[in-house]
């Protein structure tokens, strides 16, 4: 029996602790690999980082993308994927509120509770497994555009930089919308809420359509909306067209900075602020 | 000197305006198991709560082998083991994977979980179902799942909030002796149940709740001991007006009627022919009698004494099994379900009588008086 538990203390039967942070590491691994058999059970879950990219890609470019000329000229096709990544990237995030309002409203995490997890284990487990969906959706995104005709025209680092900074945007989002999850009932609201919440953030921006024609208050918005400055950075950095570069805002002047700044600002507030509402949400 | 594993002092919870506990005190001595006992809403899971740090107590504290809930979860968490009354399982998993991740969120190494999982799979005798989702279990299989998964890290302290609730007989029997094993190897536990039997066959000591208060404690003999007396049930072929009055000189205190009238019940002092008596009195007002039982309190009437209202129905499965033994027996006048059909083996037997508040809890045979309550420990696997 002893061979059985070998990390249980002999004397008092009580699990033995290891290092401060191999415990936490370990909890997030254990419940990551949890939602990830989560995923492979039901691989619909996926619809939305796998076929929703291709669809949106496919509908953009030759739906709407064929009344858009760019005032610089270029392709729409080329200007079109870095915003596609962006936008794509935004609604997917959803998934995260809906995934945690589920866990919150079944007996599992009363389970987990009562375990001797790091608190925060189950909201940082949720951010990597969405993560990967993220990271998933943006190369379906990137896929699709390799297929109709989009290239990058950069080097690989630089290509690398902009794909990261599209996940870095992704990651804070994930938890900003941990937050909603935290402060809505159920699924259903939280999804109804969250579409409310995205679909503006990533429609009044430059992700799809170059600003310059906006009206003088929606251009402001859009200019200086995180979304817009991820794009552009993303644009730049792929070598794709970026006609922002005209506004004079100050984001659209340094869109890979105002790109950063912005992710680690949403995350400085949201990741201490999703914990704090967590702790709330399941302590009575 | 005997540790004590489970201790609180002047628990209340409030939630809005409800007072769903009003001060709790318990105390639980290493390797003994604790029965609280109460109605739906009486504040057992509430404590169950606390006890297990998912909730913070209004006032008042508690300790787990010394360790407080509020300032020290972490502590407690170690040494814990909960099957909440809703099952907390990932349905989504399999039970072998539920296991595995319990195994290594308690802080037990990768192969170590997988094999204390295949350990407990063969255990439960869920070996077969284990790469199964959860989904697909029935109740007693999520239920036994759902005790293995508390018991991965082998706590030494055990809370069960109402662990047969819903299950068939049989699984309720199977649970039972889980029970009783892990007790016999020194793991201390604190059950909730509604029903009366199952704090009558499990508990050291019984705690009864009601209102989020402690009415009563003690071991059951002693708790049925302060009910006094010996019960009188009976049970008329119909309603019949002069049949109290008939009773009222035989019995101590108050005569109890059923709704229908058919059923009554009182405490008797015991003596010679006292059933001989209340069927002559009975057929001197006219009244048919259908069946005459004298015995020790129950639990059910310990219940009923202290709070008023009548013990909670045994889960439908169990009614279920009555009602078939019921009907192999010609003479039983109700034709549905007394507990006492599962025979005279289960004096303290499931209150399966259903709705009726008043009914009898067990049919004696006539004259089976003076069935020792000590018996009833044994008696419930018998009945199965």
């Amino acid at each position: 029996m002893a061979q059985l538990a070998p990390t249980l203390d002999a004397a008092s039967g009580v699990p033995a602790l290891s290092g401060a942070f191999a415990r936490p590491f370990k909890d997030v691994v254990v419940l990551t690999r949890r939602n990830l058999i989560h995923i492979a059970r039901e691989p619909l879950q996926l619809s939305d980082v796998l076929i929703q990219p291709v669809m949106f890609t496919l509908l953009f470019v030759y739906v709407l993308g064929s009344g858009i000329s760019l005032a610089g000229g270029g392709s729409y096709k080329e200007f079109a994927i870095a915003g596609l990544v962006a936008l794509n990237l935004t609604t997917s995030v959803m998934g995260t509120a809906v995934g945690l309002t589920t866990d919150l409203n079944t007996g599992t995490i009363d389970r987990f509770r009562a375990l001797p997890i790091w608190r925060a284990a189950v909201l940082v487990s949720r951010s990597v497994s969405d993560i990967l969906s993220a990271v998933l959706c943006a190369t379906m995104v990137l896929l699709t555009g390799l297929v109709i005709g989009w290239r990058p025209h950069t080097s690989v680092p630089e290509f690398v930089a902009g794909f990261a900074i599209a996940l870095l945007f992704s990651y804070a989002l994930i938890w900003a919308t941990a937050c909603l999850g935290m402060v809505t009932e159920g699924p259903e609201s939280a999804q109804g809420i969250g579409l409310v919440i995205l679909f503006p953030l990533a429609i009044v921006s430059n992700a799809m359509v170059p600003t310059a024609g906006m009206p003088a208050f929606v251009r402001a918005i859009a200019d200086w909306n995180p979304v817009s400055a991820v794009s552009a950075a993303t644009r730049d950095l792929f070598g794709n067209p970026n006609p922002s570069a005209a506004s004079h805002a100050w984001p659209m002047q340094h869109p890979v900075v105002a790109g950063v700044l912005w992710s680690i600002g949403i995350l400085a507030v949201a990741a201490p602020l999703a914990v704090h509402l967590y702790r709330g949400r399941t302590t009575d | 000197m005997v540790q004590t594993m489970i201790e609180a002092e002047g628990l209340t919870k409030r939630y809005g305006d409800t007072q769903a506990l009003d001060g709790i005190d318990l105390a639980v001595p290493a390797g003994t198991i604790l029965g609280v006992l109460g109605p739906n809403g009486a504040g057992k899971s509430t404590a169950v709560r606390i006890l297990t740090t998912l909730a913070k107590p209004t006032t008042g504290w508690a300790k787990i082998a010394g360790h407080d809930v509020v300032s020290q979860a972490g502590e407690v968490r170690r040494r814990i083991g909960v099957t909440a009354q809703d099952a907390t399982l990932d349905e989504a998993l399999t039970g072998r994977q539920n296991l595995r991740m319990v195994a290594e969120l308690a802080g037990l190494r990768r192969a170590a979980g997988a094999a204390r999982a295949t350990e407990l799979l063969a255990q439960f005798e869920l070996t077969d179902a284990a790469d199964r989702a959860v989904r697909g279990y029935s109740g007693g299989m999520r239920r036994r799942l759902d005790l293995a998964a508390s018991l991965v890290a082998r706590p030494p302290v055990l809370f069960l909030d109402e662990p047969t609730t819903g299950l068939d007989p049989t699984s309720r029997a199977r649970m039972w002796d889980v029970i009783r094993d892990l007790v016999g190897q020194g793991t201390t536990l604190l059950l909730t149940t509604q029903y009366l039997d199952e704090a009558d066959a499990l508990a050291d000591r019984i705690v009864v709740i009601d209102h989020g208060r402690i009415i009563a404690g003690g071991t059951a003999n002693e708790l049925k001991a302060a009910v006094g007396g010996t019960r009188l049930e009976v049970t008329l072929t119909a309603a019949h007006d002069g049949a109290v009055a008939a009773l009222t000189p035989l019995v101590a205190g108050r005569v109890d009627a059923s709704a229908d009238g058919r059923r009554l019940r009182a405490a008797v002092n015991a003596g010679v022919g006292v059933a001989t008596a209340v069927i002559r009195a009975l057929d001197g007002v006219g009244a048919l009698v259908d069946d005459v039982a004298v015995h020790p309190p129950s639990l059910d009437d310990v219940f009923f004494a202290l709070t008023g209202t009548p013990p909670a129905t045994t889960p439908p499965a169990t009614t279920a099994a009555a009602s078939t033994a019921a009907a192999e027996e010609p003479g039983d006048p109700t034709g549905a379900g007394d507990t006492g059909a599962s025979s005279g083996s289960s004096p303290g037997g499931p209150g399966a009588a259903g709705e009726d508040a008043a009914a009898p809890r067990q049919r004696t045979p006539v004259l089976a008086a003076g069935i020792p309550a000590t018996s009833h420990a044994d008696s419930p696997k018998g009945a199965f």
